[in-house]
């Protein structure tokens, strides 16, 4: 395929990206990234890692240091101008004028993308009801709840009707029930628009993104969708039984199989890569062993999450 | 058109806050009323109104101060300038619409000085209209100092180091006293900063001066001017761009 061709299909290319902070710090360390158009693709790491950094180099809001990126075929050095016509972004902070309404945030926004005052309005009011804030769009901004605030940050970053969005931390500090809102309302931008979002909780990612880029110390240390990311790097699936007469034949022919077999608190935990459940079941009732409770666990991006940036998760407690 | 809409918004911000109104409108119209009638006490000249009202309205200008640098930071810190240098706005946009939306309100400030001098017996005359010659760049001066303040400071050293600014404008500009008399190092960095030239020119213009007359401390002013301006711009690009 030729590269025009690629750069038709892609949304965001990083050729390595790198953004060096005075002497001795680099935030952003030569980034190779291809994003489909219409992907929801999520940046995952630990604070620090660079995340951020990565989406200003993308707005044009900082010029990198080493390599470049294109969006949607324009060069974020050579074509600023015309980037910033087509992408939008709803920055980690809520990032709203707080005197002015909610209806007033989003003309504002919709007018400096270059929309008639009559647009702007029009967009206005769709996305009012889309997020769910048509109760508050009289209400100033200082007035709303956190999640309503994300709401309306995300509707502002909309407004434009822009190709790539950018969500840098979309549902930080948000409470259970508004994070899985907000998760929702991306989910219902899948296809409609390419979509890069930074964080760095794993459930986010795993819950919202057709592919994840885990990035460390400003490095990318893993590349894939949530189930090749999980099997690539060797996440377990688990199987807990709470059985009765469990004899040590029994054991020992599931051993035989999956070799991570043991006993804790007086339940049978079975761990592989791979477990087939049936086999399982039908060889334990084979033995004469009775079932009286099992579960099973997929691998979580958690594990492979803590096993890549284990280092920095340690960082981050400290 | 994006020039506009970015500065009605922040004026907006300005005239929605109720501090804003109260300290930058209402307080110079209570120090009016409270030193004309000091000035029925004791005759001093400087209290009497005709040269009381410039005075408070360049002091009250110090609010401009505090209200351009504590939008700007504001915006800074709560990622709303992040989102605005997203957008496709130009250079130019950014600073007309963080200096515009001041200016309507410092002709306010100028007026609720004004209104309340007439009202305590000072003479309307075309002098009142000329004066706006010079407090008009005194007020962007004021603007412009906000915008460095707003650029380099966080919310915290915004309000210390706005203070600090208001009182040294409130000393040295012979706005309650006067320069001469005190003389020394007072009057030396007096007039060394543009206020004290400002004072005296628009009370003297008020009194029937020609603006001729005063030109060489509209010069002092126009050139404060220019630096604060130029300080305001490059502090806003050098911090934006880091």
């Amino acid at each position: 395929m030729s590269g025009m061709d690629i750069d038709k299909k892609l949304a965001v290319r990083t050729e390595g990206l790198t953004k060096q902070f005075g002497k001795n710090r680099l935030a952003v360390d030569n980034l190779d990234l291809d994003i489909k158009k219409g992907e929801i693709f999520s940046l995952l790491g630990p604070n620090g890692a660079g995340k951020t950094t990565t989406i200003k180099m993308l707005c044009c809001l900082l010029k990198p240091t080493g390599g470049t990126a294109r969006i949607m075929g324009l060069d974020i050095l050579k074509n600023p101008a015309k980037i910033k016509q087509i992408i939008n972004v709803s920055p980690q902070e809520t990032a709203v004028a707080p005197h002015l309404s909610v209806l007033e945030n989003l003309v504002l926004v919709g007018q400096i993308y270059g929309l008639s005052g009559r647009e702007a309005k029009r967009r206005a009011y769709r996305l009012i009801e889309l997020m769910s804030l048509n109760e508050r769009l009289r209400d100033p901004a200082n007035k709303l709840s956190g999640g309503l605030l994300r709401r309306l940050s995300i509707a502002m970053a909309l407004i434009s009707d822009p190709k790539v969005l950018f969500l840098d931390e979309p549902t930080l500090g948000l409470d259970p029930k508004s994070r899985k809102t907000l998760w929702s309302l991306i989910r219902y931008l899948r296809g409609k628009k390419t979509v890069l979002l930074t964080t760095h909780y794993l459930e986010e990612a795993d819950a919202l993104a057709d592919r994840i880029a885990i990035i460390d110390q400003g490095r990318l240390v893993a590349l894939g969708t949530s189930e090749e990311l999980k099997r690539q790097l060797g996440g377990m699936q688990v199987m807990t039984v709470k059985a009765d007469s469990l004899s040590p034949a029994a054991m020992k022919n599931l051993k035989k199989i999956y070799p991570q077999t043991a006993i804790a608190d007086s339940h049978l935990i079975i761990k592989a890569e791979k477990l087939d459940f049936n086999k399982v079941v039908d060889l334990l009732r084979g033995e004469g062993v009775k079932i009286n409770w099992l579960s099973m666990k997929e691998p979580t991006l958690d594990e492979i999450y803590l096993k890549i940036t284990g280092r920095s998760r340690d960082n981050e407690i400290i | 058109m994006r020039l506009f809409s970015l500065a009605g918004r922040n004026m907006k911000e300005i005239y929605r806050d109720p501090i804003s109104l109260i300290l930058g409108i209402g307080m110079p119209v209570l120090l009016i009323l409270l030193f004309t009638s000091i000035g029925k006490g004791a005759p001093v000249d400087i209290f009497m109104v005709d040269m009381l009202v410039p005075a408070v309205a360049i002091f009250s200008f110090g609010f401009l101060i505090m209200f351009s640098a504590t939008l700007l930071v504001k915006d800074r810190q709560s990622a709303f300038l992040t989102r605005l240098l997203a957008a496709p706005l130009t250079s130019s946009d950014f600073i007309l619409a963080y200096i515009l939306p001041f200016i309507p309100f410092a002709l306010l400030q100028i007026a609720a000085s004004m209104v309340a001098g007439v009202a305590l017996g000072m003479s309307f005359t075309s002098g009142t209209f000329y004066s706006l010659a010079i407090l008009i760049p005194v007020a962007v001066i004021c603007i412009g100092i906000g915008m460095v303040l707003g650029s380099l400071f966080t919310e915290n050293q915004v309000a210390a180091a706005g203070s600090i600014i208001i009182v040294v404008i409130s000393l040295f500009s012979g706005a309650w006293m006067d320069l001469e008399m005190v003389g020394g190092i007072f009057e030396k960095i007096g007039y060394i900063l543009p206020f004290a030239h400002a004072v005296d020119a628009s009370r003297a213009v008020i009194n029937g001066a020609q603006l001729s007359a005063v030109s060489d401390k509209l010069y002092w002013i126009v050139s404060y001017l220019v630096v604060f301006i130029c300080a305001g711009i490059l502090s806003f690009w050098w911090k934006t761009k880091r």
